[in-house]
């Protein structure tokens, strides 16, 4: 059985914390027996470098619907303890459906500048 | 809508669950209606839910081994087969006694509507214990955006460039027709409508189908923000309409059940006019697509199904 | 308590599901198949078994059932012929890939058109390639033997792959025979629970079958490739533990009959290999050194053992009961791409028979072996393929 012990390792370790990257493998001997995929953020890597307009929220102005977390289609969006959002910038498409969806209009869509 | 004895149905926005179980950095296109859906229903069921994926945007999505955007269970299988690999799950459960797990074949529309339809009226008939969920780009989307029979009269795909002929295939009424406990059809855009239609479903025994439409930038031919704004459209508009078949008896959920009127629902333009792929209807096309929605409408009055 | 009874192929087929204690059966029916799971239906209706029973829809459903109902931590059964095996083909290469140890009874049947429900082995050598282990039986105590022996092969951990056992329709399928079937708890010590290689479970999400790149599908096809070379070594070792403890075996890789000191052997599959031995001994009267070897499994292709026989025999007459158009008889293929790493290989002679049914009898096998004789006369042989039977 192809290397099952280690692989079952990889899951203990990977869910007692938030899913980590799985270690990519290197050879055959790294491979489980049939195409099993773990978890993890970054899946297809740091998607934020697709985008071309990026979301800036006026927090100030932020009441915490949450609406613009609950439209987010990278789930890139988590809540503070004010239920406002805080966007992860690794991963944000740049859709814009938070800016267009916010019922304050607080969310401006920014041109990206090169070496941000 | 009622409510079940003893099932918190989760009606507001607070009341969903912080936890993501989809994961950020997967291979979505930017403005991802499909995704919305798959991260609402993760929040409905929890994570003690077992996904059965078909060929469809979603395999592709959850990105490449050995990687997965996926934190709950996936099951991916061919493209026909979700609803019969579903049926094998479930019965597995059964015969080693597992409880407390939710099966949910989650397909698109190409896997439900056309080639994934036998096998999904078989475990229907059968009475399969599981919940299948059609998330409705109106096309396959996968691969590209050729036609699938959910396609709506005049669209634009792939493979049909002038606009199609037909008008879009109404599964929830045949899926009600098999007298399953619990038929609904949902949008991105009404998000605790499907929330709370799932919580429901959850607490059914029996075979439970909802099919949601999912708006999708590249196939529909909209600027990605605008997603959210064009499942509101298509409700707002009727061409898609939010409803229940529960145990037989049909319901309209709001807003749809305000359209019932006529003169309340927003011109069909509103909607078309926004998506390229409605771009190729003549004047005779939008009047059969509206005279198609009103017949629907019409029906929906007359609505007595108990199977 | 081990007892004896007289029933049909399919029967005992259904028999041998309960005893292996599968807990998912997913079927549809179909000619000759038919009463494989009627039975299984009267069985789990009856309270006998203590199983799941999907009365799937198609049989590319009844696959994929079994699939998920594996994936799920069941031990999976089901059972099919020609025009059903051929639609579930497609999930057979996903079952195979996914490295779940599905077992299923082909009651072997004609393909068509024309509609022809009589047996040949058009069905189930199409599938060759499909990564299945493929038994092929010759009569009723071999296939209830041998299904028992394909869970207990397919559930190794060096292998975890799917078997079919193959037997032909109506022949086997429905001719009553004596059939020993051993004491439950006997089997249940040779057989022990089904644990799977993997499963789909909500205390340990996975993701599986999503996109696998160039960069390492074909490793995950090497290691099917190495089940599959397990398998081959299994085979014989099952086959003889089952022969200990139950009394009965069935020759491993393949049952050979006076092949010892034979200088033409036939090789054949199936019910034509129980004829031949009929023909062999009538041969052998007759003073020719002749010998049959039935081969029992196609897939792993038992490639030494054909080439063993390089060592004594200078003719094999090869019997297809399937022809692959454009080429030859399957059987006859494999048997020469074995034969030709061999030092001093036999000649071979290729036999076309028993399409759809028609029957193969002990008479038209010693006519066979007369001709491949005659070639071994002249040294060399006419051609690569000769139809027999065929009404001119």
């Amino acid at each position: 059985m192809r290397n099952t012990l280690t692989f079952d390792m990889i899951f203990t370790l990977l869910f007692t914390v938030v899913p980590m990257m799985p270690k990519a493998p290197k050879g055959m001997k790294d491979l489980p027996l049939t195409p099993l995929s773990l978890p993890c953020e970054a899946s297809t890597g740091k998607t934020g470098s697709w985008r071309t307009f990026r979301p800036i929220v006026n927090m100030e102005k932020c009441t915490g619907c949450r609406i613009c977390w609950v439209y987010c289609p990278e789930a890139c969006i988590e809540l503070n303890e004010k239920n406002q959002p805080k966007i992860n910038y690794d991963y944000c498409k740049g859709c814009g459906i938070c800016a267009h969806e916010c019922p304050l209009e607080i969310i401006e869509m920014e041109r990206e500048r090169s070496g941000q | 809508m009622d409510r079940p004895e003893g099932v918190n149905i989760m009606s507001t926005l607070k009341e969903l669950p912080k936890e993501e179980y989809w994961l950020p950095g997967n291979a979505t296109c930017a403005g991802c209606g499909a995704a919305v859906a798959i991260r609402l229903a993760q929040k409905a069921l929890g994570p003690r839910t077992v996904f059965v994926v078909p060929a469809c945007c979603t395999s592709v999505i959850q990105s490449a081994f050995p990687f997965s955007a996926f934190a709950t269970p996936c099951l991916n299988i061919a493209f026909e087969a979700a609803a019969a690999a579903a049926s094998g799950l479930v019965a597995a459960y059964e015969a080693r006694g597992l409880k407390d797990v939710t099966v949910m074949a989650w397909a698109g529309d190409g896997g439900t509507v056309d080639i994934g339809i036998q096998a999904l009226s078989g475990a229907a008939e059968r009475g399969t214990n599981f919940i299948y969920v059609c998330y409705d780009n109106e096309a396959y989307g996968n691969t590209g955006f050729q036609r699938s029979g959910a396609s709506p009269y005049g669209s634009r795909t792939t493979t049909t460039p002038t606009g199609k002929k037909e008008h879009k295939k109404d599964v929830p009424m045949i899926m009600a027709a098999h007298g399953i406990p619990y038929v609904a059809t949902a949008c991105i855009s009404y998000p605790m409508d499907f929330v709370s239609k799932l919580r429901k479903a959850k607490g059914i025994t029996g075979t439970r189908y909802i099919q949601i439409l999912t708006p999708c930038p590249p196939g529909w031919r909209y600027s990605t923000e605008k997603t959210i704004e064009m499942g509101r459209l298509a409700i707002q508009t009727g061409i898609w309409a939010l409803f229940e078949v529960e145990r037989g008896e049909f319901r309209l959920n709001p807003p749809s059940s305000g359209y019932l009127d006529k003169t309340k629902r927003k011109p069909l333009e509103e909607y078309l006019r926004l998506q390229g792929r409605f771009g190729a209807m003549t004047p005779g096309d939008v009047g059969e697509l509206k005279r198609r929605i009103d017949e629907t409408w019409e029906n929906y009055k007359k609505l007595r199904l108990k199977v | 308590m081990t007892q004896v009874i007289v029933e049909t192929g399919n029967r005992v087929a259904g028999l041998a599901c309960k005893v292996a204690r599968a807990d998912v059966i997913a079927a549809y029916p179909i000619t000759p198949q038919t009463t494989v799971v009627e039975q299984i239906a009267e069985l789990v209706e009856g309270g006998e078994m203590n199983a799941k029973y999907i009365r799937v829809e198609s049989e590319h459903s009844a696959m994929a059932a079994c699939i998920g109902a594996a994936v799920g931590g069941a031990r999976t059964f089901t059972a099919t012929s020609a025009h059903g095996l051929a639609l579930m083909h497609e999930m057979l290469h996903w079952a195979s890939a996914a490295r779940l140890p599905v077992v299923m009874a082909v009651v072997n049947r004609a393909m068509g058109p024309p509609w022809n429900i009589w047996a040949d082995f058009s069905d189930s050598l199409s599938q060759r390639d499909t990564g299945w282990i493929q038994f092929y039986c010759a009569d009723n105590q071999e296939i209830f033997d041998t299904i028992i022996q394909a869970y207990k092969l397919c559930e190794d951990k060096r292998v975890f792959m799917p078997a079919m056992v193959c037997f032909e329709g109506f022949i086997l399928s429905h001719t009553s025979m004596p059939v020993r079937i051993p004491d439950q708890k006997e089997i249940d010590d040779f057989l022990p629970p089904f644990n799977p290689p993997w499963q789909i479970d909500v205390d340990n999400p996975v993701t599986h079958g999503n996109i696998v790149y160039p960069d390492w599908y074909m490793e995950f096809r090497y290691f099917m490739y190495e089940a599959m070379e397990n398998a081959r070594k299994l085979i014989p070792e099952i086959d003889k533990e089952y022969g200990k403890l139950f009394g009965i075996e069935h020759g491993g890789h393949m049952e050979k009959y006076r092949c010892e000191d034979a200088d033409l052997i036939v090789l054949s599959m199936g019910t034509i290999g129980s004829e031949a031995k009929l023909a062999i001994d009538s041969l052998r009267e007759q003073g020719h050194k002749a010998g049959a070897a039935r081969v029992r499994v196609f897939r792993p292709f038992p490639a030494d053992e054909i080439r063993r026989m390089a060592d004594n025999a200078q003719m094999l007459t090869v019997i297809d009961r399937q022809v692959s158009y454009g080429m030859e008889g399957p059987l006859h293929t494999e048997v020469k791409a074995s034969l030709y790493s061999a030092k001093d290989p036999p000649l071979t002679t290729g036999f076309i028979t028993g399409l759809g049914g028609r029957d193969v009898t002990v008479r038209d096998i010693e006519n066979m072996v007369h001709k491949s004789l005659q070639y071994l006369k002249a040294g060399k042989v006419e051609k690569d393929v000769e139809w027999i039977g065929l009404k001119e």
